[in-house]
């Protein structure tokens, strides 16, 4: 089983990547469950066709210790199997608290199977707080994607993270696996992504283009996979699942400094 | 080596460089010295403090008999502060929750979600079982962290049961000690209670406020006791039996006692500075000390009755209590004692013990800050460090309504003159010296170490190391709860305070036994590595 987490800027696309990316792997006959992380409770939406689901931390709140892994595990597109952890709504409690909890119940509820291929962590925003690094901490998540853009602070962000999969690298199991670029359109994107990559010393696994259809599969509460195989975007996001599920470069990220980040944007953010 | 380097001697540099400032050596009464104090402990050393919650709900708010006072947490932190205190309380109105803990016992989810609501409804379940006249909400470390708005609660509750609610933002891990949380409840206590009852001053009348005293083991009720007898008002006491509705009549008193200096100054100055009230620092532990305030309080309102009654109040007092003074005094003349306690008590029990002819060879506080120690005259010397700016300090303006006519300035300087504390408090080094040693935050090794260099006769503290003490062959008797002992102030209290300490040192109970350690090795081993050979 390969526990996969996945780290960005908030609104960089981590869930719609996560899940575009797990239609592919499902196609491809994994057996997949995607924990969300996000108090929100919208990561597992598309392939649910809906936010129809009773997150971890509701039911626990509400059934005190009677939980059964059925009340907060529904299956979606591809068998994939769904569970959002939940959590406090803004301004009150604490999420990171949330998600230690609710990890710690799903294991157990016997949520992880011997016979799963995939774990994924759909995970809110920058590790703020050691909740949110709890995927990645105590051998959970072995490897990590970092959906960033080739946009300042999505990047900014990246390197931000790969100090944090450092530090948990160094005590832990945990490893960068690459750097999902999800294009923004942005001036010299691919070969500043692909630059940053190599600088942290991983690599742009792969670049997903912009393209409308991500939102049209979306207001429709799918993966792009399922509103429309045929189309492009679904042979992008197929490439991602093989180029994952293919992966054998998994690294300690090696962070850059403020100054070395600025001049790589200088470098290569610049179109003249 | 002198007692203080023989003390510091084991330390390694780090901790000795600390260290080195808090234990000071005493040589002759009067010179001043400076000592460190009211600073972060060094970690890995067995203190004796507690934290900011305790000392705003166990110290300061906890005695207030008609007040439910919420511990807003988990339940470990209400469990283990309930009744430890011996805080008496006996309530005419019936409303007494002294007996009480309270606590929202706030679980995982509670963290999770956010804890408003579950105060909410322990808010309103203990106002509509208890009818109190007001509620106390003190935060634990997770509030904090989780960041729950209590203020927004009590606001809440206020509005909808139309009682007075407070919420003190009291996690534990404020300040350096219970010292700030002192601060804390003292701030709330100005800020909501004093002077809510709108009454009007009655001047010229004999109205007192006593504060800073906790009524451990009755102590309040026996000051309450004397001062009515010679003719005074007490109007509130702050807060040992103390009730909320006592307090909000608080302003309209002509003079404030300070009995514990530490924990209620900043009420008394900010009293001073709202409602011109004077204070005067008391002592009531001793019998000299308790003459003394009394002629000094007499003194203050310079009237000829109560100074007429002042004499006679003494008189009796003395005589009732001639006889076992005599005995005790000729039991415990001689001895050396060490009192290693709190923020005030290490001063005010060394004036009991004089009385009985024990001088004190070895004193400390947990919590004290300098103007403890050295007098309030360094105050304007005293640099605040990050942890003491954490703490909100307040300010009030004179009141309009409630200013009082105070002592004129003449008559104010010459009682100073006469050393009479007002406005003053001297500390505890101007008593001491003469080879005497004083340990700021002591701990477990320093407490060993200076029994075993001065070997007094009985040793005063508190429950986390009373029998560490005893183990090492010395008795100890306890200054927060008495041992369930009490009261110890005034003169009666000081004939039960000098039995206590008669009974500990002629029955050394601990010296008489050889424990199996002292004669055969209770531990067995081998050198097994030759690496360690």
């Amino acid at each position: 089983m390969r526990q996969v987490a996945i780290y960005g800027k908030g609104g960089i696309g981590k869930s719609t990547t996560t899940q575009n990316l797990n239609a592919g792997l499902g196609e491809m006959g994994k057996k997949i469950m995607i924990v969300g992380c996000d108090p929100k409770a919208d990561s597992t939406r598309l392939i649910l066709g809906g936010l129809a689901q009773q997150t971890v931390l509701d039911t626990l709140r509400e059934e005190g210790d009677d939980v059964d892994l059925d009340m907060v595990l529904k299956e979606g597109f591809e068998g994939i199997k769904c569970v959002e952890s939940g959590g406090p709504e803004p301004g009150v409690g604490c999420a990171g608290r949330g998600i230690i909890t609710s990890i710690n119940l799903l294991e157990q509820l016997g949520a992880y199977e011997e016979d799963l291929d995939y774990v994924f962590y759909d995970v809110l925003g920058d590790v703020v707080c050691g909740g949110f690094a709890m995927p990645i901490r105590e051998g959970k998540a072995k490897e990590i994607y970092i959906v960033c853009s080739g946009e300042m602070m999505a990047l900014y962000a990246a390197n931000n993270i790969s100090k944090g999969i450092k530090k948990y690298a160094e005590t832990g199991g945990v490893r960068l696996g690459g750097l999902i670029c999800n294009s923004r359109k942005v001036d010299g994107e691919a070969e500043l992504v692909e630059a940053v990559a190599k600088e942290l010393g991983t690599q742009m696994i792969h670049f997903v283009p912009r393209d409308n259809m991500v939102q049209r599969a979306e207001i429709n509460r799918q993966t792009v996979i399922q509103f429309d195989p045929s189309c492009g975007q679904a042979d992008e996001y197929r490439t991602l699942a093989n180029k994952i599920d293919g992966n054998d470069m998994f690294i300690i990220p090696k962070p850059l400094t403020q100054d070395r980040l600025e001049q790589l944007l200088m470098e290569h953010g610049l179109d003249t | 080596m002198d007692a203080r380097e023989a003390v510091l001697d084991k330390y390694s540099g780090r901790v000795f460089k600390n260290r080195k400032d808090h234990i000071i050596e005493l040589d002759e009464a009067g010179i001043p010295k400076e000592i460190a104090a009211n600073s972060r402990s060094v970690p890995g050393l067995m203190i004796n403090r507690g934290c900011c919650y305790a000392g705003c709900k166990g110290v300061v708010l906890g005695p207030l008999r008609d007040t439910v006072v919420i511990t807003h947490g988990p339940i470990g932190c209400g469990y283990y502060t309930w009744g430890t205190r011996r805080n008496k309380a006996d309530a005419p109105d019936g409303r007494n929750f002294i007996q009480y803990s309270f606590s929202t016992d706030v679980q995982e989810t509670d963290i999770v979600f956010g804890g408003m609501k579950k105060l909410h409804q322990a808010i309103k379940e203990a106002v509509e079982i208890f009818h109190p006249r007001a509620v106390m909400i003190c935060s634990t470390c997770p509030i904090g962290l989780i960041g729950d708005d209590t203020k927004a609660v009590a606001a809440e509750v206020e509005k909808e049961f139309g009682i007075t609610c407070i919420a003190y933002s009291c996690e534990g891990y404020k300040g350096v000690s219970q010292s700030a949380g002192h601060h804390i409840a003292n701030n709330g206590l100005m800020q909501r209670v004093i002077g809510s009852a709108n009454d009007e001053v009655k001047e010229k009348a004999f109205r007192i406020n006593i504060l800073g005293e906790y009524n451990i083991g009755g102590d309040g009720w026996e000051q309450e006791r004397l001062l009515k007898k010679i003719g005074y008002e007490v109007v509130a006491v702050l807060t040992g039996d103390g009730s909320f509705e006592a307090l909000t009549h608080a302003h309209t008193a002509n003079l404030n006692l300070v009995q514990c200096h530490r924990s209620i100054n900043y009420i008394a100055e900010m009293m001073k500075t709202k409602y011109n009230i004077d204070w005067i620092k008391v002592n009531f532990i001793g019998i000299d000390e308790t003459i003394r305030t009394l002629r000094e309080i007499a003194d203050y309102f310079d009237n000829d009755e109560i100074k007429k009654r002042t004499e006679e109040v003494i008189g009796e007092e003395l005589e009732s209590i001639a006889e076992e003074r005599k005995f005790y005094r000729s039991k415990l003349e001689g001895k050396t004692a060490g009192v290693f306690v709190g923020g005030s008590r290490s001063h005010h029990y060394q004036n009991v013990l004089k009385d009985f002819g024990v001088k004190t060879v070895i004193a400390g506080y947990e919590f004290a800050h300098r103007d403890d120690y050295e007098g309030r005259e360094v105050l304007p010397n005293i640099k605040l460090d990050a942890d003491s700016k954490n703490i909100e300090t307040i300010t009030v303006q004179p009141d309009k309504e409630f200013y009082h006519v105070a002592l004129d300035k003449e008559r104010f300087e010459e009682l100073r003159r006469q050393n009479v504390e007002l406005e003053y408090y001297k500390g505890m080094f101007k008593d001491m010296g003469d080879g005497t040693i004083t340990v700021d935050d002591f701990n477990h090794y320093e407490t060993e170490k200076v029994l075993d260099i001065f070997k007094p006769d009985i040793f005063y503290s508190g429950i986390k190391d009373k029998y560490m003490i005893q183990k090492k062959g010395f008795p100890s008797n306890q200054l927060h709860s008495y041992d369930y002992s009490g009261p110890y102030a005034c003169f009666k209290g000081a004939i039960t305070f000098a039995r206590n300490t008669y009974l500990s040192i002629y029955a050394p109970a601990w010296k008489m036994i050889v424990p199996p350690w002292r004669t055969k090795p209770t531990l067995e081993g081998t050198m097994g590595d030759e690496n360690y050979a």
